[in-house]
């Protein structure tokens, strides 16, 4: 029984097609990697599965549903989250407001209008325990607009847990960090991994070999490979699409981070 | 109704079309790429008008009144941007909505105070003041003369935006706005460039209606609403959409404005017909943008956005 | 991002005072100066005979609520409606042609105009609030338009010339013909508005309204049905100013189309603008400042468009947080001095142990 289901998504701007009969499936509790080059195509990816984009072709089914054509927040309250590239919170708010609202989002009344959301314990409650997840549990009153990037990135995996989502759409969560930082972040992930599925894009290739249940590689839209880290790690096509057909393959792809390859026509 | 009446109102439609196209193809450049809400766009309108008249009364010349008027409106224009623009240009949409009101409020009554409330009179040029036999109809040659400048205008658009470079940059500017600062434009003088030429197309539109519609303060403000719907239906930041939208918009006001009334007097008893008539004409085009927006809230044609 | 995002200085001035200060803050003391000067001007007017400050400062009021009911959408949404006195419009009209027909219960008017400025604002609003920046600026001022147009044709009920008010709403033995009682309801109304908005700002929807101001596209993907706030707060926003519209023809004895023009809905910006964004008693400031400036200039000269335009435009270009902005800065000085003391306090201290 697989989570999440794509069957050969297509999306074209003009004469340029950023995703290329795109299929993929996810079962649950799994942690499945993308990587690829720059300019691969994976935010596209990424927004045609969070409902941002609308695809030309194909369906995405999650959990046996079809839901090519939900709105995104339709999809959010089926349980599937998202974390953003570039650090997408709140910004006029505290980091335990941010993450009480997203747990209202999901679990709160719609519209109450005299009782301090601060004051409703069933929402400060939970919006703790996720804080204290993370590691930001003594951060929980400072503004967001005080905190360092790698906090930041850290609340967006908060918010992103708050409503017990089934699948997590983490685009690149480990952008910008420090060794230290991504170290964190990595042995965050391992924690949750199990609990909740995973669609895992990365280019820090330490934690997709660390974390990673199975990768699929996205190069020009298209997945040229999919299996286990090992076999991907030993993939004559994804060798030659990354390095070209070098001897120095074998140590380049044991390095921490994979580079783009040369030439983009 | 007549076919006669109806084609005179087909007619009369499009030249109300191209009118509302000289507004819509500067405002929607400055909505769609400096992103700037320019709610003063009316009260360029205005002053066009005035600058044409004054200078077409005092030297009986309407070709010289129209020369006039590009000049006075690229001045006009640059004095704008350096006193007040410039400063916005970085703001948010509320502080540029207030500014350009301000400017609105300002602007009516410096002309109140030249001109004073009641309409400047100008005359249909005598050259013009006859009419044309069109396949047997007689239609007004100076609103003959309005469609075809009104046309000529808008190919002169469509060959400088799909022809040559700066149209190329002002159509990039439209869809990846900040590529083309990347690339090394002067996003500047683009701009510049392109609120000078909204200014001057505005401004002959003004001049233009001058004779048929009254010269007065506080006659931007209508175009500018109509305009605004024109550009919604259209599509922000696209001059095909600025093209074909003022041309839907004219023509279903106008036919609208005789076929509506006509149509109810048929269907219900003369009362309510004249007083549902008007009434109705006058929100048709507003119920159109609705029904365009609940369809295609992008507009009819809209600019893709990179 | 196309939508405007003003901070809200009600989150900031509440992290910015140590709640360990027992001092009421200035801007507590502000706004209960503001309210109990508000509350005395009948009184005043009676002492010193001049009944018109009544009917000036009523008007203040009436438009204070009109420009907070638009600092709900416009503040705490970010929703640009150039359109906001379509309602004060359809509210007046409510009463007028409700008089013009014989009724004059009170009820019925407020009755009426409720449920017709939901309906106008429903319906507006989901048309409106699928599109956002400056198209949705643009869509507000064509309804608005459409409106006006629609009142200025309808000839049995004044045209463009507008309608007397046949009688005043009545609510058994009280009528708002009264000056007086006029202005005791409507300050009474705003300051329940004012109570109410600061409870709001803080409730779960105040706070999602917000979150979707400062990142919409966050709030969707967290599962928020962004467009059921947007327009659950437009909704109420409009029966808000529809009820300022209500108590607007009451006071003026008089209905008319320019009521809902884009000159209104301008100064109903303005007002929230100039007093604060997003504060809620910031609009009440504004109002003030608005209506007595405009008082001012209009005794001054008949031209005194000329001089509040670049007025706005000046006040535009040179302030960012409109008047309140003062109230917030002098809190956030003495929070600034408080918190310095405290950290030379404890340095001493680590320096004696």
């Amino acid at each position: 029984m697989s989570l999440l289901k794509v069957e050969a998504l297509v999306k074209r701007y003009g004469g340029l097609t950023a995703t290329d009969h795109f299929s993929i499936t996810i079962a649950p509790g799994e942690i499945h990697a993308i990587i690829g080059p720059n300019g691969a195509g994976k935010s596209t990816l990424i927004g045609q599965l969070s409902g941002e984009l609308q695809p030309d072709e194909g369906r995405i089914l999650f959990d046996d549903r079809d839901i090519t054509r939900l709105s995104v927040d339709k999809r959010a309250r089926l349980g599937l989250a998202r974390s953003y590239q570039i650090t997408s919170v709140l910004p006029g708010f505290t980091a335990l407001e941010n993450v009480m609202l997203a747990v209202n989002a999901l679990r709160g009344s719609r519209f109450g209008c005299w009782q301090p959301m601060a004051a409703a314990r069933a929402i400060a409650a939970p919006a703790r325990v996720l804080l204290d997840q993370v590691g930001l549990g003594d951060r929980a009153q400072v503004a967001v607009a005080d905190m360092a990037h790698g906090e930041h990135r850290q609340l967006e995996l908060a918010m992103a847990l708050a409503g017990h989502p089934t699948l997590l759409l983490l685009d690149e969560p480990m952008a910008g960090m420090s060794q230290s930082e991504s170290a964190q972040m990595t042995a965050q992930l391992r924690a949750l991994k199990g609990s909740y599925a995973m669609l895992l894009v990365e280019h820090d290739m330490d934690a997709v070999f660390a974390l990673a249940d199975r990768i699929t590689v996205l190069v020009y839209g298209r997945a040229i490979a999919c299996g286990t880290p090992a076999e991907i790690r030993a993939d004559a096509a994804v060798r030659a699409a990354y390095l070209g057909d070098d001897d120095t393959a074998d140590e380049t792809m044991n390095e921490t981070t994979l580079a783009a390859p040369e030439e983009q026509p | 109704m007549n076919v006669t009446l109806f084609v005179m109102q087909c007619l009369n439609g499009m030249q109300l079309g191209v009118l509302l196209f000289l507004m819509a193809a500067g405002l929607t450049l400055v909505f769609g790429i400096m992103n700037f809400v320019n709610l003063a766009h009316g009260s360029l309108y205005m002053m066009g008008a005035f600058v044409g008249a004054l200078v077409y009364n005092t030297t009986s010349s309407f070709i010289l009144g129209v020369l006039a008027v590009i000049p006075a409106m690229l001045a006009l224009a640059f004095v704008l941007e350096a006193l007040v623009f410039k400063r916005l240009y970085q703001r948010d949409h509320l502080d540029q909505v207030l500014a350009t009101f301000g400017l609105i409020l300002f602007f009516n009554e410096l002309i109140r105070m030249i001109w004073g409330p009641s309409p400047y009179y100008m005359e249909v040029p005598p050259a013009l003041s006859g009419t044309v036999n069109l396949f047997g109809i007689p239609y007004p040659a100076y609103r003959l003369l309005i469609v075809a400048s009104g046309l000529a205008v808008a190919l002169g658009c469509y060959l400088l935006i799909h022809r040559t470079r700066i149209g190329m940059l002002i159509r990039a500017g439209a869809t990846h706005r900040a590529m083309i600062g990347a690339l090394g434009i002067n996003i500047k003088l683009l701009n510049s460039l392109v609120f000078g030429l909204g200014a001057v197309l505005a401004g002959l539109a003004g001049m233009l209606a001058g004779p048929i519609l009254s010269v007065q303060p506080g006659m931007g403000e209508p175009v500018l609403i109509l305009t605004m719907v024109v550009i919604v239906i259209g599509g922000i930041g696209s001059i095909r959409g600025a093209f074909l939208g003022a041309l839907i918009v004219g023509v279903i006001d106008t036919v609208g404005r005789t076929l509506l009334p006509a149509v109810l007097r048929g269907l219900f008893e003369r009362g309510t017909a004249d007083t549902a008539g008007p009434a109705l004409a006058s929100m048709l085009i507003y119920i159109l943008m609705a029904v365009v927006l609940a369809l295609r809230p992008q507009g009819l044609f809209p600019v893709r956005h990179g | 991002m196309l939508t405007p995002s003003p901070s809200s200085p009600i989150v900031h001035a509440a992290a910015v005072v140590p709640a360990a200060s027992r001092r009421p803050t200035f801007y507590t003391l502000f706004v209960m100066l503001l309210l109990a000067g508000l509350a005395l001007v009948p009184t005043y007017a009676a002492l010193s005979g001049q009944a018109f400050y009544v009917t000036l400062f009523a008007r203040i009021v009436v438009f204070a609520i009109a420009a907070v009911s638009l600092d709900l959408i416009l503040g705490i949404g970010g929703l640009v409606s150039f359109g906001h006195a379509l309602y004060l419009g359809l509210g007046a009209y409510a009463a007028g042609v409700l008089a013009q027909h014989g009724i004059d219960n009170g009820w019925v008017h407020l009755g009426v105009a409720i449920v017709l400025c939901g309906a106008v604002g429903f319906v507006t609003g989901f048309v409106s609030l699928r599109t956002t920046g400056i198209a949705f600026i643009m869509i507000t001022l064509a309804f608005a338009q459409m409106v006006y147009f629609l009142a200025v044709s309808l000839k049995q009920y004044g045209g463009d010339d507008g309608l007397p008010l046949a009688a005043s709403s009545r609510f058994g033995n009280m009528s708002l013909g009264d000056p007086a009682t006029l202005y005791y309801v409507a300050f009474g109304f705003l300051c329940l508005l004012l109570l109410s908005g600061s409870r709001f700002v803080k409730a779960r929807f105040g706070m999602t309204l917000a979150g979707i101001r400062m990142n919409e596209r966050r709030m969707k993907a967290l599962g928020v049905p962004t467009l059921q706030y947007k327009l659950g707060a437009y909704v109420i926003a409009a029966i808000l100013c529809g009820i300022a519209g209500v108590l607007y023809a009451n006071l003026t004895q008089f209905v008319s189309p320019s009521y809902m023009s884009w000159t209104t809905s301008g100064e109903l910006i303005m007002m929230v603008v100039i007093g604060g964004i997003g504060t809620f008693v910031g609009p009440v400031v504004g109002a003030l400042a608005m209506v007595l400036v405009e008082e001012g200039l209009k005794s001054a000269t008949e031209h005194w468009m000329f001089i509040m335009g670049p007025l706005i435009v000046l006040i535009v270009l040179l302030t960012r947080r409109g008047l309140m902005g003062v109230v917030h800065s002098a809190d956030a000085r003495r929070a600034a001095k408080i918190a310095a003391k405290i950290a030379a306090r404890s340095k001493r201290t680590e320096s004696l142990s």
